[in-house]
């Protein structure tokens, strides 16, 4: 049984800001149902009372005092931008449109 | 009266003042030049591993409890994914299903009725940066010095009834964040941030009814008049049996309206994960102790104070302990001996006109609690009358400096002695007997008169209450 189909692979390339033809689309519905297949495996351990897992390391509250270091000067912070103007990066107009 | 009953729920961020950002070490500073406070970390390079700014989770502790939440012993960090220029990670470091704080509440007053707002939680996140966009068309800056700095987000309940309820809330959640010092709450600075979802109902209905969300708010007043334009476009659409789409508008101040700024098709999904690199946080009763005793006496209970123990009116309680410079201000002229309703009626008088119409606040001019504390006394004395006492504000307020040295320098103590008075009326008397004699048959105005003409000859430095004693005195004697 699949459990993965093609428009769901389009809608997750659509989050992720990706296009695909159609061979990839096929060939990812495949691969993805594959991966999602082999995880399902952990479906066989009885997990019931058990909590969920976020981190594997055993610790806890890892913080640092706010004190202040210094920043990377702007030139260099800037330096991969393409587009730059008054000091900033310049992107293409974005406004959640009226 | 409209048959709908309103729904309204808030959500809103807030800045937290810590030195540095939520989760490295770049100053958090407002108004800095643009892209000067940045790092690997909040650049979100490749490789690089952030870490919990210790003081944002105690200030984050700190406004749970001051809204009255539960704390969550246990909590993570989880990563919300989105594209947008303002966000070079594309994902926001935020708390998914493990809010900080849980199950809060506020209590606020509208005419005269209190009301318990609920708050649904209060999470721990980092900012995005700034895009301003170019009048030109041709694209948009991008600043990073604010990505990453630690905010707080508090999503209330769908408590609300109407626009001024929203107002209220809004106004008692700045009061208390800026009681406990975690945030400036400048909305203007954009450090609180406000959106709205509204929705309204048949009265009866138990269910909601569909909701729009509002953005831009950029003002409390712009959160009452955007929702109270919703409110009524949606009223009209249910009324000509339309149905209310669930959208997210914007609001226009220009037109006092909102426009449709994109539909629920565009409905985020997030795709949220517990951030790997933020180790999970493990909060006990020790710390939730210390921070509670870092708390200091919020609004509410300062203003039951000031009408039990000061004997102040509700409305001067309520007006002075909305901000909490004006409060400690108040409370400061009144431990100097003032009498605390002549201290409220100077600082929601005179004090405010002159901080409203010069944009100020009352810690950044140079009068001093001692120093009102001082002219308040100096007028229950008698050494100055209230007219003189206006003219020794206007220094106090400007320049400030000791009211007694002021009345001094500029010789203006109040003439009391009655001597000295008589040597001052009488010649003003005997100009003016008709008025004396016209007040002995009746005519009542004329001692205002005569109290007038005396004050004018003395430069407001008589003292009134004498002088209307000696001219009744002397009207006797005719």
């Amino acid at each position: 049984m699949s459990r993965i189909n093609e428009e769901q692979v389009r809608y997750v390339a659509n989050l992720a800001r990706l296009s695909f033809d159609d061979d990839a689309i096929k060939k990812f519905t495949t691969q993805l149902d594959d991966i999602i297949g082999f995880a399902e495996q952990l479906n066989e351990l009885d997990t019931e009372g058990i909590e969920p897992t976020t981190h594997v390391l055993d610790m806890h509250n890892v913080m640092r005092d706010d004190v202040v270091e210094p920043s990377l000067p702007r030139e260099e912070a800037l330096k991969n931008a393409p587009v730059q103007e008054d000091g900033q990066v310049k992107v293409p107009l974005i406004m959640e449109a009226d | 009266m409209s048959n709908f009953e309103t729904v309204i729920g808030l959500e809103v961020h807030v800045e937290l003042k810590t030195k540095t950002k939520a989760f490295c070490g770049c100053a958090n500073e407002f108004g800095a030049p643009p892209n000067t406070h940045t790092c690997p970390i909040c650049l979100g390079h490749p490789g690089v591993l952030p870490i919990l700014n210790r003081e944002a989770v105690d200030f984050a502790i700190k406004a749970a409890l001051a809204l009255n939440c539960e704390i969550s012993r246990e909590t993570k960090f989880d990563r919300k994914n989105y594209f947008y220029p303002d966000n070079p990670k594309a994902y926001q470091i935020s708390q998914f299903d493990q809010p900080i704080g849980r199950n809060g509440f506020i209590e606020i007053e509208v005419d005269g009725k209190k009301k318990k707002i609920g708050v649904h939680r209060l999470h721990l996140e980092e900012d995005a940066g700034k895009l301003n966009h170019l009048a030109d068309g041709s694209g948009s800056l991008v600043d990073f010095n604010r990505v990453g700095t630690p905010l707080i987000e508090i999503v209330s309940e769908a408590d609300m009834r109407t626009p001024q309820e929203a107002y209220a809330y809004l106004d008692k959640l700045k009061a208390i964040m800026q009681y406990i010092g975690v945030s400036d709450v400048k909305m203007e600075e954009g450090s609180l941030r406000c959106d709205a979802n509204i929705s309204i109902r048949p009265y009866g209905q138990t269910e909601f009814g569909t909701k729009t969300e509002l953005k831009n708010l950029n003002s409390f007043a712009f959160v009452e008049k955007g929702l109270a334009y919703e409110e009524r476009r949606q009223e009209k659409i249910l009324l000509s049996g339309g149905v209310v789409e669930q959208e997210t508008r914007r609001y226009n101040d220009a037109t006092k309206t909102t426009t449709l700024m994109r539909g629920k098709e565009g409905s985020d999904d997030y795709r949220y994960f517990p951030e790997p690199d933020i180790i999970k946080l493990k909060i006990d009763q020790d710390w939730i102790d210390r921070i509670e005793a870092e708390i200091p006496e919020l609004p509410d209970s300062r203003q039951k104070r000031y009408i039990e123990e000061l004997g102040l009116p509700e409305y001067d309680a309520m007006v002075l302990t909305q901000v909490k410079t004006m409060s400690d201000f108040f409370e400061n002229s009144i431990s100097e001996g003032a009498d605390p309703k002549l201290v409220s009626n100077w600082l929601m008088g005179d004090v405010s006109a002159y901080l409203n119409s010069n944009y100020k606040t009352i810690d950044q001019v140079p009068m001093t609690p001692q120093g009102l504390a001082k002219l308040v006394q100096l007028i229950e004395k008698g050494t100055i009358s209230s007219k003189i006492a206006k003219k020794i504000f206007k220094t106090l307020i400007e320049e400030g400096g000791d009211p007694e040295e002021i009345v001094q320098a500029k010789g203006l103590v109040q003439i009391s002695d009655e001597g000295a008075l008589h040597e001052l009326m009488d010649p003003i008397l005997a100009a003016n007997k008709q008025s004396m004699i016209d007040y002995k048959n009746g005519k009542d105005r004329a001692l205002g008169f005569l109290v007038g003409q005396v004050m004018k000859q003395s430069h407001g430095k008589a003292n009134p209450n004498m002088v209307n004693k000696i001219i009744l005195e002397e009207i006797e004697k005719l």
